[in-house]
């Protein structure tokens, strides 16, 4: 199992912090280009699957949705209810991907940024704090496994 | 388990056919007093709910009846004086009044459109990839259902649409290809790329559905 790239945006879509580990593959186009694909791709999906629901969505979550997977990797999604999200790309055989989302944002983002009274929300992290503690989570966590497979 | 539905797209992007197999009824029908408690407004020939969501009834689902007579588009259909549903609303003399609230169900136009709509978020989704060589989207989990999809290798798209705890699916999406090949493209009157319309087909889809519905994917 391995972690292979994070992806943090805002409410408004911008991208607030993007660290990689085991990325085996770059997009080709630049970093800036490839965020705006992500969220585009995910706010897309997002209106895909509230249309295409047989059900009401009664759960109040604002995602709609957690993941999807293709053969080779899965991709994990989390926003909060203040609209910020977060995108960890794992393989394709990683559970519990969700528990570690929810712990980078209580115990990372709320922590080292949130708490940081020289970072401003609205702008993307520069804090070498959160990005040290961000890897050591990760690196920790049963996700992650330095070797990919 | 439940099956939702069944889509096959085919390579250009264009939806060839859809089942629905059994897709649950969202009906609330209650007797309101004045004033009403939802903010209706007429969008896309219907009446919808767009403020107020409480005992059931969401935003976004649709008026379907008043006091027993259908509605379509903004009128009553009430055989003796059909009338304009937001008049009646508005006044005050015709409460206690009986509605009936549901969630939309989804036209073929807006069926299409999200088969199209899956087609770049596939092609998005291996470009976007970590790792070298991944197909599109394979699977989605949402709040609400999963979807499976299966490629082929001439490109024509599998959707499925079961219910979140459903697992497994790969395989019921196979046999649906096996009757794809036996019913569809082994029929002399189906062209390629057109919409699916071969009775054989259809039926044995149904059953197939069905069977794996009662005894499980297992068995198909």
């Amino acid at each position: 199992m391995t972690v292979h790239n994070f992806y943090m945006f805002d409410r408004y879509g911008q991208l607030l912090f993007y660290a990689e580990w085991n990325r085996l593959r770059q997009s080709g186009i630049t970093r800036e280009e490839e965020a705006k694909l992500m969220y585009g791709m995910l706010f897309s999906i997002k209106s895909f699957v509230s249309r295409i629901s047989p059900l009401d969505n009664t759960s109040g979550s604002r995602e709609g949705f957690h993941c999807y997977r293709t053969s080779k990797y899965a991709l994990h999604y989390m926003e909060t209810p203040t609209g910020l999200k977060l995108v960890l790309n794992t393989d394709n055989v990683a559970v519990n991907v969700h528990e570690l989302l929810k712990q980078i944002y209580s115990q990372v983002y709320v922590e080292y940024v949130v708490k940081n009274p020289l970072c401003n929300l609205s702008e993307p992290i520069k804090s070498d704090l959160f990005e040290a503690q961000l890897d050591a989570v990760v690196k920790q966590s049963h996700v992650f496994t330095s070797k990919p497979t | 388990m439940v099956i939702y539905s069944v889509y096959i797209v085919s390579k250009s992007g264009g939806l060839i056919f859809n089942y629905d197999h059994s897709v649950p009824k969202i009906e609330t029908e209650k007797t309101y007093s004045f004033p009403l408690e939802h903010k209706l407004v007429y969008q896309n020939k219907q009446i919808v709910v767009a403020f107020g969501q409480r005992n059931g009834v969401m935003v976004g689902h649709v008026l379907l009846g008043v006091n027993g007579a259908p509605v379509n588009g903004r009128t009553i259909e009430d055989e003796k004086n059909p009338r304009d549903a937001f008049e009646v609303l508005e006044n005050p003399e015709n409460y206690p009044i009986n509605l009936k609230f549901g969630r939309p169900k989804m036209s073929t136009n807006e069926k299409i459109f999200l088969a199209s709509m899956f087609y770049p978020l596939f092609a998005i989704a291996s470009q976007l990839s970590p790792q070298p060589r991944t197909s599109g989207i394979q699977s989605l989990e949402a709040d609400t259902f999963r979807l499976y999809c299966f490629q082929t290798l001439t490109g024509v798209k599998f959707i499925l649409i079961v219910e979140p705890s459903q697992t497994g699916a790969d395989l019921l999406l196979h046999r649906i290809y096996e009757l794809y090949a036996d019913y569809a493209l082994k029929n002399p009157f189906y062209s390629l790329e057109m919409p699916i319309r071969c009775d054989l087909f259809e039926s044995n889809l149904q059953s197939l559905l069905e069977q794996s519905e009662k005894a499980g994917i297992s068995s198909v």
